[in-house]
């Protein structure tokens, strides 16, 4: 990567005994939208902790435009964060808020009050600009902390879960109005989210995380349709996994064996990974597919997620259009039989 | 029905604890208007002649004076020692922290008259006995663990991000302390003011032993006393509870204040 913005460099945070994150290699781009993805006490927050300064890693190093952050104390790095409370401060009102920044910074009074309505009615609130912030929707309020964190013209954003408080419509929304500032600003956002809809909605790039370590790193059709490894693959997307051995063009599982591209050498472990969207679901029997029994169903809008068992016990999953439900004529204990096309298997080699 | 009964048999409870509380308070009031010498009913003619003469009484003045100076000087000492502890204690963790806590917190725990004795012997010792910062200083550490006990609980309110969204948004930390700590604990600082201050104003016992000639009113008022029976008395302990009084409810309003702005 040329010149990029933010780099960590074998990154570690120790809290006593426990380690939150294992030497964290990172750079992000200049102006690029990266999502922190992985679950609940994984890292994310300690990560984004560290670029803003509010944690000192324990080895390695956090660079910012290419000066070492190490020592740089957290009020001089220019590194707003977006804070999974808000954090909005309750004894001001919501143009005090945002001009908060700018007060620190020196700004005079007349400057910062235009600066801080500029902002506010970018973001659609201009007329909240005197309420107490106690007095505002969650979405109002975000839109708020947004403005406070931007007001000072940052080369980096920082945000932590931000969305995560919202009503689901809000969120959509408030995922537009996001992508939507960071083009036009051309700054670097640096967004934490366990929500993978999120992520792979917004960002350039997604890193997820497990257990404090980098375990992938692409862009969002990459993670989604070719997870690097187990971890992966169920964390992102629906999908089914089957561990086998490799045949050389095909690999043996329990459910039968399947012809598969980028397997290891025969013998050796491999594992078979399909997404749900693209397993194949008849009443009729077909030759080669896997006659299973239906065990429930998830309704997510349009699409249906239809869970399944085999005869030996093993669990898949397929997604179907609700429109298509009809011919499928399903309740509990309907029995199918599933195929996928030779080329929607995924190999792992790792198991 | 039966609700109803019970609603009223507590109004009536309560009324009678009210009226067991303020009785002796309400007397003193009245008789502080009362034109009679001795305070027996019935009633003489209403008159504001005891105000008059404690107005007019330079002793007492003088005690009026030095107490103000004395609950205001303690006010302020003791809330800012309160909220130094307190703040402490909020942002720093460290060995020994329980220890540190519960020996802010101890003198109010010290039967008075054994404090004031300790109080006499140490400031006697330390050549600074007699003075009126003796009673300041006496005063500011009864009270400021009063203090610290509000400032405390309003620190636990706090938004644990707040402070360090001020310094992510550019403030040093003592700039994050002045536009972010202190605005927050407002309302707990003006309670703990008016409550020390309270305190302070009402307190005798220690005043009476390190004051030497520089009397509080608590003191002038066991003077007179001691003396003989003075409607007087009436008078200065109508005003003194109106002041503490007023103290008290201020400190309970900004105690139970919310953060907003209202
Ligand atoms: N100040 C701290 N002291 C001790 N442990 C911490 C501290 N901050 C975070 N942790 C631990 O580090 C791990 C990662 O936390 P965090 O980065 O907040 O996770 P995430 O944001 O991904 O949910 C968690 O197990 C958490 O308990
Ligand atoms: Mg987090």
């Amino acid at each position: 990567m040329k010149d990029p913005l933010v780099v960590l460099s074998g990154v570690v945070k120790r809290f006593g005994t426990f380690t939150a994150v294992h030497r964290l290699d990172l750079e992000i781009a200049q102006g690029e939208f990266i999502a922190i993805m992985g679950p609940s006490g994984c890292g994310k927050t300690t990560t984004l902790r560290m670029i803003a300064g509010l944690e000192t890693p324990s080895e390695g190093e956090v660079r910012i435009s290419g000066q070492v952050m190490n020592d740089v104390p957290v009020h001089e790095r220019d590194t707003p964060l977006v804070w999974q409370s808000l954090a909005l401060f309750p004894f001001l009102n919501a143009r005090e808020n945002v001009e908060f920044g700018l007060r620190m910074r020196g700004v005079d009074t007349v400057e910062r009050r235009r600066r801080a309505m500029e902002w506010l009615e970018r973001l659609d609130i201009g007329a909240f600009a005197e309420r107490s912030v106690d007095t505002l929707s969650g979405g109002q309020r975000q839109r708020v902390a947004l403005a406070r964190s931007l007001v000072t013209e940052p080369r980096i954003l920082l945000l932590d879960e931000p969305l995560s408080a919202l009503d689901a419509h809000l969120v959509i929304r408030m995922q537009g109005v996001l992508t939507r500032l960071q083009r036009e600003l051309g700054i670097t956002f640096v967004h934490v989210t366990h929500s993978q809809s999120e992520a792979l909605a917004m960002a350039d790039r997604i890193v997820i995380m497990s257990e404090g370590r980098v375990v992938q790193i692409g862009r969002p059709r990459e993670i989604y349709r070719t997870p690097g490894n187990r971890f992966v693959a169920e964390f992102v997307g629906r999908n089914n996994i089957l561990s086998g051995i490799s045949r050389g063009d095909a690999i043996e599982t329990a459910l039968g064996t399947f012809p598969a591209a980028g397997l290891p050498a025969p013998g050796r472990p491999a594992t078979l990974v399909i997404a749900a969207d693209l397993v194949e679901i008849s009443q009729a029997p077909r030759d080669g597919a896997i006659p299973c029994s239906l065990i429930s169903e998830e309704f997510v809008g349009a699409t249906v997620t239809l869970f399944l068992e085999a005869a030996d016990g093993t669990e898949l999953k397929v997604q179907v259009p609700e429109r298509a439900l009809g011919e499928l004529n399903q309740h509990a204990g309907s029995r199918y039989h599933l195929s996928w096309p030779a080329d929607a298997g995924h190999v792992l080699t790792e198991t | 029905m039966s609700g109803r009964i019970a609603t009223g048999l507590l109004l009536g409870w309560l009324l009678l604890v009210f009226v067991f509380i303020f009785a002796p308070i309400v007397a003193s009031v009245i008789f502080s208007f009362n034109s009679d010498r001795f305070p027996t009913i019935p009633l003489g003619s209403f008159t504001t002649h005891w105000y008059d003469t404690i107005f007019a009484d330079a002793e007492i003045g003088e005690a009026a004076r030095n107490s103000i100076i004395v609950s205001l000087s303690t006010s302020v000492i003791a809330t800012t020692l309160g909220f130094a502890t307190a703040y402490t204690d909020y942002r720093y963790r460290f060995r020994f922290k329980g220890p540190y806590l519960a020996l802010i917190l101890l003198p109010p725990t010290i039967p008075l008259i054994i404090m004031a004795l300790a109080m006499l012997a140490w400031l006697s010792w330390i050549g600074a006995s007699g003075q009126l910062w003796s009673i300041i200083i006496a005063h500011s550490v009864l009270t400021a663990p009063f203090a610290m006990a509000i400032l405390r609980l309003r620190l636990h309110q706090i938004d644990p991000d707040l402070e360090a969204a001020a310094w992510n948004l550019g403030s040093s930390e003592w700039r994050a302390l002045r536009s972010v700590i202190l605005p927050f604990c407002r309302p707990a600082i003006i309670s703990a003011a008016c409550l020390t201050a309270a305190i302070s104003f009402d307190e005798f016992a220690v005043a009476w032993f390190v004051s030497g000639l520089n009397k509080t009113v608590p003191v002038i008022i066991l003077e007179i006393v001691q003396g003989n029976i003075d409607p007087q008395v009436n008078a200065i302990g109508s005003l003194v509870f109106l002041t503490s009084m007023t103290l008290v409810v201020l400190a309970q309003l900004f105690f139970i204040a919310r953060v907003g702005r209202a």
